[in-house]
């Protein structure tokens, strides 16, 4: 689907005061592009990147377009950091104001190979990254496993690791998760809950298990913070973030 | 070997529309070991075209020719004393045979009858499968010689992404993830460490015409 460019929306954030996360895809641009618009989106005051592949085009109402993936994801966190700290573009010219960018990732521990995962990470970590968000987390036994995998390996030392959540808004969106969104994990028992709240209170019981889950990984060692993706239920963010008692936001210099 | 498909009939009676005189020719190089454009795929579309025009009442003449390859001016010369007599050539060799031959006859109007789909292999009598996107860098020594840049839909060279579901590609249950391929075949010769290394940029080298000297013929040609 076709949708305004991130550096676009996020100098209209930053114009409202707040601090965006801007997001480029390897699918829609070569590195001449990227790197332009990486220049582009800091003279912004645009100051955090979150390098993606991106979904494929064949997803949603293009499907005939022509993917570029000229880098990939891991490439494009090691150029961004070739371009803050040695000053320089991928093809060696020097960059005379370097891009001070907090430089952010995907991490996908659902996904198999699952014992790859953390070695993927590493990866990352050695391109790069400065935070790792993870995809949607519904498979607590899974998330656990990844995350010790990860301290074992000393990486969640080296990089912020944000855990991702998304309430459930009903059944049906928990059976589509689980179903047809591809790297998801969604368990049974989840949906089995959702079902058990009864008629009108299934949303309300998406937020409580997301709180209950951000509770757990406010303790749990490694994660540094919770990426809260409120997918078509944006203005339930305050409310979400109030109970999991989250409010109010720290202030960061 | 280059795998090709026959153009839909439709497109291949506009392109000839204008012509009554028609030289069909076959090549006897990969198109025609995939069941493309081989002598016997000449007859076949030539009994089809004439059929086509029988029913119309159109009158064209369509004659067919099949050099052993497209691709190499010593065949081509076989076309000599027998291109003159049409006044237009269709070619069902691959997009390299059909240049070749509008190159030998300027003056021709020269169109193909395939579309040239790809450098693959035979899965089966009549199934060829993509293998190679001739990138020019390879790099199957230290992928398991699984190609990342042919297989992975994101033609990813640190993968597999997150969106492999179960050993599959997000695009489709039917394709194999070629970066969970990769993994368990390095796995299976204990050779993971290869693709714990970050690959760096591709240099691609297919953006521009290529053309191939062998080391031997360098004298010879600079």
């Amino acid at each position: 689907m076709v949708r305004m460019a991130s550096w676009a929306a996020s100098i209209i954030l930053v114009q409202e005061g707040l601090e965006p996360n801007f997001q480029m895809v390897c699918r829609d641009r070569n590195r001449l592009a990227m790197q332009s618009d990486i220049m582009g989106a800091y003279a912004h005051g645009i100051k955090n990147v979150l390098c993606l592949s991106g979904d494929h085009q064949q997803f949603g109402d293009h499907p005939q377009a022509k993917g570029v993936f000229d880098i990939d994801s891991m490439q494009l966190i090691s150029v961004i950091k070739n371009m803050r700290d040695e000053g320089k573009f991928q093809g060696g010219a020097v960059i005379h104001e370097p891009p001070k960018m907090f430089i952010g990732a995907a991490s996908n521990p659902f996904a198999e190979p699952l014992e790859w995962r953390a070695h993927r990470l590493a990866k990352k970590i050695e391109a790069g990254v400065d935070f790792v968000q993870t995809q949607c987390i519904y498979n607590m036994d899974i998330f656990r496993e990844f995350v010790k995998q990860a301290n074992d390996m000393g990486l969640l030392e080296k990089v912020y690791l944000l855990a991702g959540v998304t309430p459930m808004k009903s059944v049906g969106m928990a059976k589509y998760m689980q179903a047809k969104v591809p790297g998801m994990d969604v368990p049974d028992d989840l949906i089995k809950r959702l079902r058990g709240a009864g008629k009108g209170k299934v949303a309300d019981e998406g937020i409580k298990i997301a709180c209950e889950q951000i509770e757990e990984f406010k303790e749990m060692k490694g994660v540094a913070g919770v990426h809260l993706m409120a997918i078509e239920w944006e203005h339930k963010v305050p409310e979400i973030a109030e109970r999991a008692k989250v409010l109010p936001r720290p202030k960061v210099e | 070997m280059v795998k090709g498909q026959r153009k839909p009939i439709d497109e291949i009676t506009g392109a000839l529309e204008k012509y009554s005189n028609v030289l069909n020719i076959g090549c006897g190089g990969c198109v025609s070991v995939c069941l493309a454009g081989g002598q016997k795929e000449v007859n076949l579309l030539n009994a089809e075209l004439e059929s086509i025009y029988k029913q119309n009442n159109i009158s064209k003449k369509i004659e067919g020719f099949t050099v052993e390859r497209q691709c190499n001016m010593q065949y081509l010369d076989e076309l000599d004393d027998i291109a003159g007599g049409y006044d237009c050539l269709m070619s069902m060799a691959c997009g390299a045979g059909v240049q070749y031959l509008a190159e030998k006859f300027p003056g021709k109007p020269v169109f193909p009858a395939i579309n040239t789909v790809a450098i693959g292999i035979d899965r089966e009598i009549g199934i060829y499968e993509e293998k190679c996107r001739a990138c020019g860098e390879c790099v199957l020594g230290y992928t398991g010689g699984i190609c990342p840049v042919t297989r992975c839909a994101k033609g990813l060279f640190n993968g597999p992404c997150g969106g492999t579901n179960k050993g599959k590609c997000e695009i489709s249950n039917d394709i194999s993830c070629a970066w969970q391929d990769i993994y368990e075949r390095l796995k299976g010769q204990n050779r993971l460490d290869d693709i714990l290394k970050i690959k760096e940029p591709m240099e691609w080298k297919n953006q521009t015409q290529r053309t191939i000297i062998q080391e031997p013929y360098m004298k010879r040609y600079t």
